[in-house]
């Protein structure tokens, strides 16, 4: 991470964007998705999108993963162009997607089985890391058996099987109630500190986007834009306290002050 | 962890400390027959009803008995039709699901017409079929075709369509191949779905088979249902129904043995909180 001592200074971009646009053509006609995007993120950088829903975050997610094509611009993945669905890469979506069918352990298996990877190694990183965000007991449960925060953890552990360099996170603990969502916060950085990665997170909410990241991105709705980046100068690791740091609070403050000046909160006064 | 549903865990609790409750034992489904009978064969000796109307489960019991080496060996002709065209209804029908969910034209082009054409009464092309393939096995195994065919497919396709977008991103951004996108991910999903159209279908093979027998054959339990009818013995007709009924009923609970191996996630349970 960007606090350890020396990976600062030979940071070098690991994500590159520029110039990026994305235009879906609907029965309503056009609709600018995103437009004119610049963004570079540092290797091993954890980096929020932060906006309004329908400014485009989930976008820039579908394209930097190659799932969708780009209508104009240029990304750049480590020294990769993307143009086709990037394998390279993690995902995590705001709904687990878990497979039904498989117990927890199989799901994070099936990363393994289909990058083929070798077996043994790979279960036991499986079930090491179910066991860091403790739901080793659980290996052997059914998703259906598994509350909300368990199975979102399940599908977080398979993202991560094969080590992947790049982890884009899409809402993901959007659906969750708040305190296992600190929880799980809590489990996502150290398991990012564990595992050396660059991150794009992609939520609605400030205090999340300010306690986990080192840049947050704030992006401003229709056509989605890019509208200012902040710098999060907090110690790591972060502890729960750090909500408390007079410093997260005007971070907070700032970005809130900022949805307010682009009319996404309105007061009545 | 996992709970397993159990048919006598849903046993209501009071039955336990009433004085009824060694009835428990057996399924309460079982008294219900047990009392209808006992009704039936008392109501037959009391209004003295006549044998070629309506006979004593007694009588049935000894028409069975009496006829099962017949029976059995006309069971054994109405099987092979159901299962021979239960068989050939799935070849047929799940490959064709697969091809309806990716191939666009396969889905324009034959999918309207299955589901425009399930609601023509197959029986009612029976007669034809007998006047086309005679009065052999064929016709009653087209029939079952016919029958067992369409909730396969329609379930089937459903299945295979019930894929997440979600899910096949996920597919993607692993790396998966075509292949490995069916067997690991939309097969899966889709077998609730598959053996749903499975289950449906025993039922209508079993129909299908008795109802072309009854139209054009020599052999089988319709033709024995359709002789026995045209002499007036009841019982007969009664034993052959009797035997039906036990080969549709093992038949669909075979299938819902073989779903619960091949599904076994959903016969489980939430049981665990956070």
């Amino acid at each position: 991470m960007s606090d350890v001592p020396g990976i600062d200074a030979q940071a070098t971009a690991h994500v590159n964007i520029s110039r990026l646009s994305k235009t879906f053509h609907g029965r309503k006609g056009e609709v600018h998705a995103l437009k004119d995007i610049d963004l570079e993120i540092r290797r091993g950088e954890f980096i929020s999108i932060l906006g309004p829903s329908g400014c485009g975050k989930s976008t820039l997610l579908m394209l930097l993963s190659g799932l969708i094509p780009a209508t104009r611009g240029r990304i750049e993945v480590g020294d990769k162009v993307i143009t086709e669905p990037n394998a390279d890469i993690g995902i995590v979506f705001q709904q687990d997607v878990l497979l039904e069918w498989r117990s927890a352990l199989q799901n994070v298996m099936l990363q393994a089985e289909i990058r083929k990877l070798p077996v043994e190694p790979a279960r036991e990183r499986a079930q090491q890391l179910l066991k860091m965000v403790s739901i080793g007991d659980f290996e052997g449960a059914y998703p259906k058996e598994l509350s909300g925060g368990m199975r979102q953890r399940v599908s977080i552990c398979r993202t991560l099987l094969h080590k992947p360099p790049l982890l884009l996170m899409d809402e993901p603990f959007g659906a969750l109630d708040a305190m296992t969502r600190d929880q799980l916060q809590l489990d996502l950085l150290r398991l990012c500190a564990d595992n050396a990665m660059t991150v794009m997170f992609i939520t609605l909410s400030i205090p999340e986007a300010v306690f986990l990241s080192d840049r947050v991105v704030v992006m401003s709705p229709r056509p989605g834009r890019i509208e200012r980046i902040i710098d999060i100068d907090l110690p790591r690791p972060r502890r729960l306290e750090v909500r408390d740091d007079p410093k997260f609070v005007a971070y907070t403050h700032e970005l809130t002050e900022i949805f307010k000046s682009l009319g996404v909160f309105r007061e009545e006064n | 962890m996992a709970v397993t549903t159990d048919a006598a865990d849903a046993a209501p609790v009071t039955g336990s400390r009433s004085p009824l409750r060694y009835l428990n034992v057996v399924s309460p489904a079982v008294w219900t027959i047990v009392i209808g009978l006992i009704f039936w064969e008392a109501m037959v000796r009391i209004t003295n009803a006549p044998v070629y109307v309506i006979p004593a489960p007694s009588r049935i019991a000894v028409e069975l008995y009496k006829y099962w080496p017949r029976l059995l060996v006309n069971a054994g002709y109405t099987l092979s039709e159901v299962l021979l065209g239960f068989v050939l209804a799935i070849l047929i029908a799940v490959p064709l699901s697969v091809l309806v969910t990716y191939s666009r034209v396969a889905e324009r082009a034959i999918y309207p017409l299955i589901v425009a054409t399930q609601s023509i009464p197959k029986v009612a092309l029976a007669p034809l079929l007998i006047a086309w393939f005679g009065y052999g096995m064929l016709p009653k195994v087209v029939i079952v075709v016919l029958l067992a065919f369409f909730p396969i497919v329609i379930n089937s396709v459903v299945g295979l369509k019930s894929s997440s977008a979600e899910m096949l991103y996920l597919a993607q951004s692993m790396g998966a191949n075509g292949w490995q996108t069916f067997w690991k991910f939309r097969l899966p999903q889709a077998l609730p779905y598959v053996f749903a159209g499975f289950k449906l279908a025993t039922v209508l093979s079993v129909i299908g088979a008795i109802v072309a027998e009854f139209i054009g054959a020599d052999r089988g339990l319709g033709y024995l249902i359709v002789m026995a009818g045209s002499n007036f013995d009841i019982a007969k007709q009664f034993a052959a129904i009797l035997v039906i009924s036990a080969i549709g009923m093992t038949f669909f609970a075979i299938l819902e043995w073989v779903e619960r191996l091949a599904i076994p996630w959903k016969t489980t349970q939430d049981a665990t909180g956070e």
